[in-house]
């Protein structure tokens, strides 16, 4: 049973390694290059020199042309890898033998049905985690220097990159894994259920991209309970002020952690979303008088956020709950395709 | 005697329609069994009943007196051949004797590889460049290389053209001599099985018409032919299977354990194919009267 | 009938009429019983094994085995349990030779007919329409 699930799956198997090698080929000779980059940036010992904003912003401008390339490519790919895998190793597990027939003589051969499915989506679902895991590990790497360079970031601006920025969570840690294994199930029940190849390739995808969304939205964020605080509004940091109609004033903050923020809000006392008649002193005064006539006005800061610190529980938490989807859609295709249940 | 397929009462459903109605069933072993009947008439559904690969509605069915594909060793014991004969068109005739001796306990190489040499075809051919013919056979050998205890085959040579319909049968006949297998062939025409079967089962409308072993079919049947005769004038023991009249003539054909005589009119053997039409015909009559062995729709 | 040696064992093949009207059963004792008949089976030769006879004409095993074993009954063969079924008795001399007067007949008048002028062909062919007309006239 092996034999034949590898059998049926080597061509597949052959197109997913060639890309790798590619990938991996690409990643190596950018990422060296990436490192010596970082390595020769000055920052590693910026903060005894106290020049790091200069080195820093040297740093990431020489991060534009190819290096962004390389890492836009790698980022699409290791997000639609999952979902191309679930949908063209996934749907046509079982789809394509129901299309063309072939489950007439799978089916009546010396081995049960049960282990015949066993069988070969263990072997195809154990190649999409394993595609996945490894572009995470590869993207992981080749990224490493950027996010070293980023722990130099002030705090404030909006230099500070971390790991749990959505762009980055995806694709990083074992979260790919969880989604390779999720959309290689989906693909599988789309196929048992829907029982033709292209409609059940369609559902898959649509299906996957909706998951997703839906996911990074809705779950996300509150998969352990964000933290909140309520501080002062600390007037000499604030990243932006704008006087709009009726002379309305609103306040962007700036103080924020190195942190994946959920919202950021300036609220007065009371909790409100604040917004007041513009100041005196911030219609035509200076910005450190604007900022001395907001003192009295006792704006808090709203903050709402995931720390840095909670990106492994994070990322166990979602990759458990996708890996347990997916094998409970496993268990219902099981189900699905015994003597008893098949029309 | 032991039973190779048995039924009881088994029905299957798809939505609405029964595909195969109250159909029982005790087909002896050792036979070459003919399931034959119109398109759509539920012999497909009966054999992947039997099989495994479908799960009745209502009634049950047992394969050499076990549930079909409850098991791997159960299923070694059926050959099967689906109608269309699948292969994996992909897949090379070497790549599938190599599917068969995975996937096979009980897989014989040498009967496999002798039969394939001797067919002529090339163990490096994709199965989906093969002509019918050819997929056809390499169908059965995957089926009869697995020694199995009986072969079921749906439809195998419908589509087939006379020499490599021939073919077929040769092989299967050598091989049911060869390994004494049963065997049970479904067939829209009865010309394809004439040859091979000793035992009919005609099934019409999802309903199984008549079943027996040929011999005693066709000893049991009897043509009669006489001057033009009221229906009701007819003995009432008689089991009048058809029944067709001209201006002058009523020709019958009478089912009876026991010969047949009646004055004025001439008796005849019937030859197979003619049997099984009139049986086939039967489901297109109205429902007649109780007199005349009729089994009502549902 | 033909004659053929497939490995050496079987002597004679059979062939099937589909469209005689004679069951295939009773087709093949026949053929046995002419080959008996004729010589071309004698004491000791091996009937075609069912397997060889249902490859070739794609009849059920079970035909040939009935066949044979009315054959058995009439004491003309007698099987060998994994070798096979064998000519024990054979026909030839038994009935030819009770003939004599018959064949003796037969021979004045194929000189006869040699005599008419009539080539081999001729003399065959004469004889076979013969005998199709006789045998048509005793059925009506």
């Amino acid at each position: 049973m092996i034999w034949l699930s590898w059998r049926q799956f080597r061509t597949q198997a052959l197109v997913a390694a060639c890309v790798l090698v590619v990938l991996a080929v690409v990643l190596l000779i950018s990422g060296l290059s990436l490192a010596h980059l970082y390595a020769t940036s000055g920052l590693p010992g910026c903060r005894s020199r106290n020049d790091c904003p200069v080195k820093l912003m040297d740093f990431t401008a020489q991060l534009g042309g190819a290096y962004r390339a390389v890492f836009e490519l790698t980022l699409a790919l290791t997000y639609v890898a999952p979902a191309l895998m679930g949908a063209f190793w996934g749907a046509p597990l079982v789809a394509r033998e129901f299309e063309t027939g072939t489950f007439r003589l799978a089916w009546t051969q010396s081995v049960s049905r049960n282990r015949w499915l066993l069988v070969k989506t263990g072997l195809t679902g154990l190649a999409a985690i394993l595609v996945a895991g490894l572009m995470s590990l590869m993207l992981s790497w080749w990224f490493s220097p950027v996010l070293k360079a980023a722990q130099f970031a002030p705090s404030r601006g909006s230099l500070s990159i971390n790991r749990l920025d959505p762009l980055l969570f995806g694709v990083n840690g074992i979260a790919p894994v969880g989604y390779a294994a999720f959309a290689f199930a989906l693909g599988l029940t789309a196929g048992v259920l829907i029982r033709r190849v292209i409609p059940a390739m369609a559902v898959t995808l649509a299906g996957f991209a909706f998951a997703e969304l839906a996911w990074l939205n809705w779950v996300r964020p509150h998969l352990i309970a964000p933290v909140r605080t309520n501080s002062p509004l600390d007037a000499s940091t604030i990243q932006g002020l704008t006087i709009g109609n009726g002379n309305l004033m609103t306040i962007i903050p700036g103080s924020k952690p190195n942190a994946w923020i959920l919202s950021d809000q300036a609220v007065t006392s009371a909790g409100h979303p604040f917004s007041a008649p513009a100041t005196h002193a911030c219609l035509d005064g200076s910005m450190q008088a604007c900022g001395a006539s907001l003192g009295p006005l006792h704006i808090r800061q709203l903050l709402v956020y995931q720390p840095a610190s909670r990106y492994w529980p994070l990322q166990s938490y979602e990759t458990a709950i996708f890996l347990v989807v997916a094998i409970a859609l496993g268990f219902l295709c099981l189900a699905r395709i015994s003597r008893r249940r098949l029309a | 005697m032991t039973v190779v397929l048995e039924t009881r009462g088994l029905g299957k459903r798809y939505r609405r329609r029964w595909a195969l109605s109250d159909c029982t069933l005790a087909i002896p072993a050792g036979h070459v069994v003919g399931l034959v009947g119109p398109n759509g008439a539920g012999k497909t559904t009966l054999l992947n009943l039997a099989v495994g690969l479908l799960a009745p509605t209502e009634g049950s069915v047992e394969i050499l007196g076990g549930t079909p594909a409850s098991s791997a060793s159960q299923l070694a014991k059926v050959g099967f051949v689906a109608q269309d004969t699948p292969t994996y068109a992909g897949l090379t005739v070497a790549d599938h004797l190599k599917l068969g001796a995975h996937m096979n306990p009980g897989w014989d190489a040498e009967v496999a590889e002798a039969r394939i040499s001797r067919l002529g075809l090339d163990p490096a051919q994709k199965a989906g460049k093969l002509s019918g013919g050819q997929r056809a056979q390499l169908a059965l050998t995957l089926a009869i290389a697995k020694r199995p205890e009986v072969l079921v085959l749906d439809e195998p040579i419908a589509s087939l053209d006379p020499l490599a319909r021939r073919e077929f049968l040769q092989t299967l006949m050598e091989v049911t001599a060869e390994q004494e297998l049963s065997v049970v062939m479904s067939s829209h025409l009865v010309s394809d099985l004439e040859r091979i079967c000793d035992y009919l089962i005609v099934l019409v409308a999802s309903r199984v018409r008549v079943s027996g072993d040929v011999d005693t079919l066709l000893a049991s049947h009897y043509q009669l032919t006489g001057p033009r005769r009221d229906p009701e004038s007819l003995p009432a023991d008689w089991d009048v299977i058809s029944a067709s009249h001209t201006d002058r003539q009523t020709t019958l054909l009478v089912r009876s354990e026991s010969p047949i005589a009646e004055p004025g009119m001439t008796v005849d053997r019937i030859g197979l194919e003619d049997l099984v039409l009139a049986y086939m015909s039967q489901a297109t009559k109205p429902a007649r009267t109780a007199r005349h062995a009729v089994e009502a729709q549902r | 009938m033909s004659l053929g040696g497939t490995t050496g064992s079987a002597v004679i093949e059979f062939h099937l009429d589909a469209r005689s009207g004679v069951s295939p059963y009773l087709q093949i004792i026949q053929q046995v019983r002419q080959a008996l008949r004729l010589g071309l089976l004698s004491e000791g030769d091996q009937l075609p094994t069912v397997k060889d006879v249902v490859a070739r004409l794609a009849i059920n095993p079970n035909t040939v085995l009935k066949a044979y074993r009315e054959l058995e009954y009439e004491g003309l063969v007698a099987a060998r349990a994994g070798v096979g079924t064998f000519v024990t008795k054979t026909l030839a001399d038994g009935s030819l030779a009770a003939h004599g007067p018959l064949r003796a007949g037969l021979q004045r008048w194929i000189s006869s007919a040699r005599q008419a002028g009539l080539d081999d062909d001729s003399i065959e062919a004469l004889f076979a329409t013969t005998f199709r007309a006789a045998i048509k006239e005793e059925v009506t």
